[in-house]
């Protein structure tokens, strides 16, 4: 977003800052013992206060009382809020600033707090009625998810006589997901996948070096000034401190100038037996390598190798070089 | 106490690069970009350089800067923590350097992508594509992924160029398990080996095998100093640091210095040793014992060339003749080392060191221990320090 658009979007969601969620709510269902069991079995909740007519006429409650976390669920509109309207102008308060978020890429969302506090017991027969406002929004925060907005709503519990029965402060965060979080979930949902090698990130000073690796080509940094190859490559030229550089693609013929044999630990998406090497290249740079196409002891410093670039996984082009 | 740091040092060059939003290059060109305009400013050249000093929070290490600039040896680079509080830090690292002549001329810096790359505002999620990430990249696709394997790689060539046998490797390992197997500190502590164990240990990187590898610990280690006048009114008898030396050869990558003409041999060690020899004015003679960083038996032998207890390449035989053993010329890690000891970076070597001057070594040599030797980590930049009676 530019900054202009910045301050379109901030004011379009600040628009909606004091407004009601919605109209006042009433769940599908008074409090009720069946939904109070079902509850108590899900959450573990063994106090027979809530479940035992018995029990609870003898206790300071003097009949069954509804668990006060519940608060919320008895004005839940239940199975229905998975399918909202297609009709915009149809969809509720929070729907619609949800949908200006997702609009501006803000597609992430998450349930961060919640926070209740109950003022009297609700007994099978009370109505539960919620009458929620968007209480605020945040600035722009940085959080682990990504960038994004904590929202703020509150909502006021009353019952069927108007009284004031609970309240909830509910804050989630809308956000723009981090590319590592897209990475975790597609993981998630595809099939377990065969491990690679592992890549170099790619750089500002790099990535054209893997670029032409993944076209087949090893290159040889240039300083186009003084003509000094380097590898691996760098911004500057340490000879004459130029920054203007070209590459040359290096022939591949070399030798080994040192080497060795990977036992352990051995890590996963890497072969083995497993040699890697430093091999001089005949262009006079050094580069680090695989060498391949031969038994491991065969394996001398001074031995010639010829190399080519070679797919050696699902996602790495590699070069590797073979006794010449 | 005020430090004595008036006009001792002066700003002398002075550079910016643009300010933009997007700058469109790396951090680590920006880096070299500002550094190589601050010396044309000043009228230095690269080769001038022999301090560098950044934020903690920096992504361009020095070494990767030297390198792009063309600047060479190092006997000084720092870092300092906490964010923009750093800002007058850099200044005050300077002068310090500058006053103690640990370095003449010191590069501060500091270059980021503060809008187009890693947003502080967006806090600490999502991807940083560092230099030092970008320096790993050169190896990890290949599967060079550890320490033992980098340290194997010079092994080899060092073996290779110098004849230099399993023999000797099997006695630095061997003798520092003999001095864990007598204290009680040391893991291994009663636990001594033979050539045949050791050979039958599973290979880890050829040419190194377990027996060649330090251990992984967990553990503290902690070192006081302070003035002579204030150790001498002091519970222990002093110990004198005589000579420190910190460097970072030319062409240093942390680790993988694959590119310099030859590996079979450490220059950022030669060049800690120069100057703590200098320092100090002390030889090689004068040192009576030595704690020698043994992450990998095979680097106590670069070790031992570069502080000039044998010549280069020469270091299989100084070992093989006894002279790391306890009644040798040069008793080293009476503690066990980090190969048997324990792995706490070395301080625990300082600790020893300390001991060995002293004279309370569990394995306290039988001859008088005027100077001892600590070292600290190669491969990456190093450093060592001649420690002497008071």
């Amino acid at each position: 977003m530019t900054p202009e658009e910045k301050k379109v979007f901030m004011d379009k969601i600040h628009a909606f800052v004091g407004m009601e969620m919605a109209p006042p709510t009433k769940g599908p269902d008074d409090v009720n013992k069946a939904m109070i069991r079902h509850w108590c079995e899900v959450m573990g909740d063994a106090n027979p206060v809530y479940t035992d007519e018995a029990f609870a006429k003898a206790s300071s409650k003097g009949s069954i009382i509804a668990p006060p976390a519940m608060l919320q669920a008895w004005s839940l509109e239940g199975y229905p809020m998975h399918s909202p309207s297609k009709d915009e102008a149809l969809l509720d308060n929070q729907r619609k600033l949800h949908k200006v978020f997702d609009d501006h890429g803000y597609t992430g969302v998450l349930g961060t707090n919640c926070t209740q506090e109950y003022f009297r017991d609700l007994k099978p027969g009370d109505q539960v009625i919620a009458h929620t406002v968007i209480d605020s929004i945040s600035e722009e925060k940085a959080t682990q998810r990504g960038i994004g907005h904590f929202i703020e709503t509150v909502t006021r519990f009353t019952d069927q006589n108007g009284e004031k029965v609970g309240e909830m402060r509910f804050r989630v965060l809308k956000f723009i997901p981090n590319e590592s979080n897209k990475v975790e979930s597609a993981k998630d949902e595809g099939k377990p996948e065969v491990p690679t090698r592992i890549a170099s990130p790619r750089g500002h000073d790099n990535a054209w070096w893997w670029q032409q690796v993944d076209k087949g080509v090893v290159p040889i940094q240039r300083c186009k000034n003084c003509q000094t190859l380097r590898h691996p490559p760098r911004s500057m030229c340490g000879e004459c401190q130029s920054i203007e550089w070209d590459f040359i693609e290096s022939k591949l013929e070399g030798e080994v100038f040192s080497f060795v044999e990977l036992h352990y630990p051995k890590f996963p998406g890497y072969q083995y037996p497993l040699i890697c090497a430093v091999i001089s290249l005949g262009e006079g740079t050094r580069i680090v390598s695989n060498i391949v196409g031969c038994k491991p002891e065969d394996v001398k410093i001074g031995m010639k190798v010829k190399g080519k670039v070679e797919q050696v996984d699902e996602k790495t082009m590699l070069p590797q070089f073979y006794p010449a | 106490m005020a430090a004595n740091f008036k006009d001792k040092a002066a700003i002398v060059g002075i550079a910016n690069t643009d300010f933009s939003k997007n700058s469109g290059r790396s951090e680590t060109q920006l880096a070299a970009e500002c550094v190589a305009a601050a010396l044309r400013d000043a009228g230095l050249k690269p080769s001038d350089v022999d301090g560098m000093t950044t934020f903690t929070m920096d992504t361009n290490d020095e070494i990767e800067v030297a390198r792009a600039v063309g600047i060479g040896d190092l006997s000084f680079y720092s870092r300092v923590p906490h964010g923009g509080g750093a800002g007058t830090g850099l200044i005050h690292q300077a002068v310090m350097a500058i006053a103690s002549g640990a370095a003449e001329v010191v590069v501060c810096y500091r270059a980021l992508n503060g809008r187009s790359g890693h947003r502080f505002s967006s806090g600490v999620s999502g991807a940083i594509t560092t230099a030092d990430a970008l320096h790993w990249g050169w190896y990890t696709p290949y599967g060079l992924l550890t320490p033992a394997s980098w340290v194997a790689m010079y092994t080899q060539r060092y073996m290779h160029i110098t004849g230099a046998t399993k023999d000797s490797l099997f006695e630095v390992a061997w003798t520092t398990r003999n001095h864990a197997a007598t204290n009680p500190a040391a893991f291994f502590y009663g636990k001594t080996f033979d050539r045949a164990e050791y050979d039958a240990q599973k290979k880890i990187v050829d040419p190194l095998s377990l027996y060649d590898c330090c251990q992984e610990s967990d553990g503290g280690s902690c070192v006081i100093l302070t003035t002579p006048e204030r150790a001498r009114d002091l519970k222990q008898p002093g110990v004198l640091v005589k000579g420190v030396g910190q460097a970072a050869a030319a062409n240093m990558e942390s680790m993988t210095s694959f590119y310099r003409p030859e590996i079979a041999a450490i220059p950022s060690m030669d060049l800690a040793a120069q100057q703590a020899y200098a320092q100090s004015g002390l030889t090689p003679d004068d040192i009576d014992a030595a704690i020698i960083y043994d992450a990998f038996s095979s680097i106590v032998h670069w070790q031992l060339e570069s502080w000039g207890f044998c010549k280069k390449g020469e270091a299989h035989d100084f070992i093989m003749d006894g002279s790391l053993r306890l009644d040798g010329r040069l008793p080293f890690n009476t503690h066990g080392g980090q190969l048997s000891e324990a792995y706490i970076h070395g301080v625990n070597g300082i600790v020893e060191a300390t001991k060995l001057v002293r004279g309370t070594s569990v394995n306290q040599p039988k001859k008088t221990v005027n100077h001892a030797l600590v070292t600290s980590g190669v491969g990456v930049p190093t450093g060592g320090a001649i420690l002497g009676k008071m």
